[in-house]
């Protein structure tokens, strides 16, 4: 029985009748996560882990949500769902479609690492697995996060020594309030861009531990910028909006910094390597461990993951969807080569 | 190597070029002589011969990471640069080793050279074992002699005036011939190029020391607008510019060397002008072009070209493509540095020296005349006629300088515009460098009938990646992936929908080119987003474009 097929409008589920992550508007979704490209606008239903409520409602407005705690089963025309955490953005989750006797589970967005500032991700055993391959390709390797964070804060405290605003550039939900979480406080103020401020409000409210932040459109004298940090979406590189900061440095947190041309193409002062994405030992370790004979890899490096499970003995193929490419949704996050944006 | 490692990170991080010379100043101040000559030697653009063959590091790539070849590839094609895909895929390792660039380089890297295959993966993977992740990386790029990192000759030649004190222009000096292919720059080497200017070089020349090169600057501009921006043209000394080899002939104690413009020594490749050490006088230097020259014309460069990539010059290579000097300045004469004179007594000094020499493998390059700029554009035209690229301007007045610099008088390249034809996109591969998982490499193709025909097809005639702005490259990045017919390994072939404009220097006959044209330094000047797929150039429009007489072929 599959549990699962790609349908025009999205992942669907036949027995349960409804959509995981749809792309087109349908009348039953069920949402992984908040980011764009997986949480869309127009559905009839929505139902999501309770942990992502406030951010779907910051970000999709008044829709109809029902939310369910990690780990609590709903019953639904005879599937047993359930929400596990992911450990990609806060609300992030795994859904669990039992069936049949037969167990899937769609894990959405994920990474193995606890980044402090989400539920860390926790392995579900299932039959069929259905993954994300942003990072499939074995030149993906992350270092810990703290060892990332002590640069970003080297980087800054020698900037604010020479008297030079910090920009950095990251994805405005997730990887900004991971950032925010590992900054150190004590070397200057903290601002944000406009589109950081209400997701900012969201972790907060959600109980996670976030530095005091000013808002940078609130700010008259620029000089206090000198010392500062400013966390900005990359869409805000090379606009107006910049001037403001006169002479700064920045840079990008993004899992595509870990390739030098990529560094070299955004003509940034800094790259650091931070992705809220599994990388290519993270990817087989969190396939390992399901148990899984199927997998369906869904997005990113489709074809090098396909063909390394196949190898090692696996059932392996993909789902074509429309995950990774958020960018005409929310209109302000630039999309990287290959696939891919949440990175 | 971890600090040069550190210096090329520090490099690589900016697109500064004061927070780039203050890192090689920073360097060069610190590291021991004996490295700092070599980092020299590397920045400047140096390059010794690949050590190991590329296959043996793919081998090894593999062997320590236990991957799959075809996940090797993929990688790789993701990645676009070996050296830096070698280090993302080898076991990460703790930085052991305490050497420096200098004994890398000598006693680690220089004697693998020639070793056999086998014994290869079995010396480097230890070494490369001694290193972490980034002095991995520069140290493969150093073995492949692929190292480059955004530093020009003339930054580093900054950089260490801005140290030492001395003129740059002396530094430039003491630079030349440093980056030989065959130098082994030693801790002596990096004194002489940092010591103090004392006077004393500028008339004891080391023997085959030749100068460096002047270079012109493009000139863009409407022909109305010459005669306000650069004057009239008796101002100017014009020539043809010729498509060859620019070179420097250097006589000195009864011997001929022959420089490249990128300052390597070229004296073996060029037997034929060995004559000109007994027709020339000592300490003479004069700066030219070398040519194909047959039949009292100048050769096409393609001809020039199969002469150079061959490595031994057999008699009849020397038949079919025999070379000679167009001699363009006086650099040196009677012993003396000649580049402060102005141009004009430098060209008549030039004038007699050519022809006291009377040798048909040297010539000078005739200088041309015109009225008005109109009269001399209108000679221009018959630039493709003549195999040239279009004239040469050089201020009477002007000294002869160092690189491409306009402080003491300039030299103008007015080229002839490219052939041009409207081509349908229809392969694309990822790029490298900076374009690294971009589609940016594209192969274009012509129709091979006309609108009317029925069944026509699309002919692959050029690949070309340059000309597109950074929002295109994505722009059309995107289309490609949307658009994949099929994937040969790292090439997608595309449902044609994109036109552009290509322009070219050259155009030939060639049976290794499916099209049966090749076409010289193919590049887009623009996306013809107005332009229908079926309004793209056909074969005949390009055949209609070969000379008229019979060309040799393009290999």
């Amino acid at each position: 029985m599959e549990l699962v097929i790609a349908r025009p409008e999205g992942l669907y589920c036949p027995p349960g009748d409804f959509y995981i992550d749809p792309w087109r508007p349908v009348d039953r979704a069920i949402i992984t996560h908040g980011h764009g490209d997986h949480a869309r606008p127009g559905h009839g239903h929505y139902l999501a882990a309770e942990a992502g409520a406030g951010i779907l409602r910051s970000r999709l407005g008044d829709i109809q949500l029902q939310t369910l705690p990690y780990g609590e089963i709903i019953n639904h025309h005879g599937v047993k769902l359930s929400f596990y955490p992911a450990g990609h953005v806060l609300g992030s989750a795994q859904v669990r479609l039992e069936y049949g006797g037969e167990v899937w589970v769609a894990s959405g967005d994920y990474k193995l690492e606890n980044d402090g500032t989400c539920e860390p991700f926790e392995s579900v055993r299932c039959d069929t697995f259905i993954t994300e391959s942003t990072f499939g390709l074995p030149i993906y390797q992350w270092r810990p996060q703290t060892e990332i964070f002590a640069e970003i804060n080297a980087w800054w405290s020698a900037n604010a020594a020479e008297n030079r605003t910090t920009v950095l550039f990251c994805y405005a939900f997730g990887k900004a309030q991971r950032i925010l979480h590992g900054l150190d406080p004590s070397i200057g103020p903290i601002f944000v861009h406009g589109s950081v401020s209400p997701l900012n409000k969201a972790y907060l409210e959600a109980g996670v531990y976030l530095p005091a932040t000013q808002y940078v459109g609130d700010v008259e004298d620029k000089t206090l910028f000198r010392q500062a940090i400013v966390l900005a979406p990359q869409s805000a590189a090379g606009s107006p909006w910049m001037k403001r900061f006169g002479d700064y440095a920045d840079g990008f947190a993004s899992g595509w910094m870990q390739l030098r041309g990529t560094r070299r193409r955004h003509g940034l002062d800094r790259g650091f390597v931070l992705s809220d994405h599994a990388d290519w030992p993270s990817l087989l370790t969190a396939i390992e461990a399901t148990g899984a004979q199927r997998v369906f890899v869904t997005h990113g490096q489709i074809h090098p993951l396909v063909r390394w499970l196949c190898e090692q003995g696996l059932d392996a193929a993909s789902f074509s969807t429309e995950y990774g490419d958020d960018e005409a949704v929310t209109g302000h996050e630039a999309e990287e080569p290959g696939e891919g944006v949440s990175t | 190597m971890r600090e040069f490692a550190a210096l090329y990170t520090r490099l690589d991080a900016t697109t500064s070029s004061n927070a780039k010379l203050q890192a090689m100043q920073d360097y060069f101040a610190q590291a021991p002589a004996a490295d700092a000559a070599w980092a020299v030697y590397f920045l400047a653009g140096g390059r010794p011969r690949q050590l190991v063959p590329t296959k043996v590091l793919r081998a090894l790539v593999l062997q320590a990471s236990q991957l799959p070849e075809w996940l090797f590839e993929e990688s790789y094609q993701a990645v676009g640069d070996l050296a830096e895909t070698i280090a993302l895929l080898l076991p990460q390792s703790e930085h052991t080793s305490e050497a420096g660039l200098a004994v890398w380089v000598e006693d680690k890297l220089l004697p693998l050279r020639g070793l056999p295959p086998e014994d290869l993966v079995a010396r480097l993977l230890p070494l490369l074992n001694e290193l972490d992740r980034n002095s991995q990386f520069v140290c493969i790029k150093l073995i492949t002699g692929s190292f480059r990192v955004g530093v020009s000759k003339l930054l580093v030649t900054r950089a260490l005036a801005a140290l030492t004190g001395v003129d740059a222009k002396q530094v430039a000096q003491r630079l030349v011939g440093y980056t030989d292919l065959s130098a082994t720059p030693n801790a002596e080497d990096f004194a002489r190029l940092t010591a103090p200017d004392d006077g004393s070089e500028r008339t004891e020349k080391l023997d085959g020391q030749p100068y460096p090169f002047f270079l012109a600057h493009p000139l863009q501009l409407p022909l109305e607008e010459f005669e306000t921006v650069i004057g009239t043209p008796d101002l100017w000394q014009v020539e043809w510019k010729w498509d060859g080899i620019r070179s420097q002939l250097v006589k000195r104690k009864g011997q001929l060397w022959v420089w490249s413009r990128g300052e390597e020594l070229v004296t073996d490749r060029f037997p034929e002008l060995a004559v000109l050490a007994e027709r020339l006088p000592d300490s003479t230097v004069i700066d030219g072009e070398i040519v194909t020259w047959k039949d009292g014309r100048v050769q096409p460069f393609a001809l020039l070209q199969q002469r150079i990539g061959r490595k031994t010059l057999t008699a009849r290579v020397l038949e079919a493509a025999p070379v000679a000097v167009l001699a363009y300045d006086l650099l040196e004469w009677q012993g003396e540095d000649w580049r402060t004179r102005p141009q004009h007594e430098r060209r008549a000094q030039l004038e007699q020296v050519v022809a006291t020499a009377d040798s048909p493998v040297l010539n000078v390059s005739p200088v041309l005349t015109g009225e008005s700029w109109q009269a001399l554009a209108k000679l221009r035209e018959d630039s493709r006629k003549l195999g040239v690229e279009g004239m040469m301007l050089k201020a009477r007045n002007a000294h002869y300088g160092v690189g491409r610099t306009k402080d003491v008088g300039t030299w103008w390249k007015w080229k002839i515009d490219p052939y041009t034809v409207d081509a349908v996109l229809v392969y694309a591969q990822r790029g490298h460098g900076r374009r690294a998982s971009l589609y940016t490499d594209f192969t274009f193709a012509v129709w091979d009938a006309d609108l009317n025909a029925a069944d026509r097809k699309l002919v692959p005639f050029a690949k070309a990646y340059s000309g597109l702005t950074d929002e295109e490259m994505k722009q059309v990045d995107a289309i490609i992936r949307k658009t994949t017919v099929e994937k040969f390994g790292p090439v997608r072939s595309v449902t044609p929908t994109m036109v552009f404009e290509l322009g070219f220097e050259g155009i030939g006959r060639s049976s290794r080119h499916k099209s049966g044209i090749a076409v010289r330094f193919p590049r887009i000047l623009r996306w013809r987003h107005d332009k229908p797929l079926e309004e793209a150039d056909t074969l005949a429009t390009l055949q209609a474009l070969l000379p008229a007489t019979a060309e040799p072929e393009a290999a």
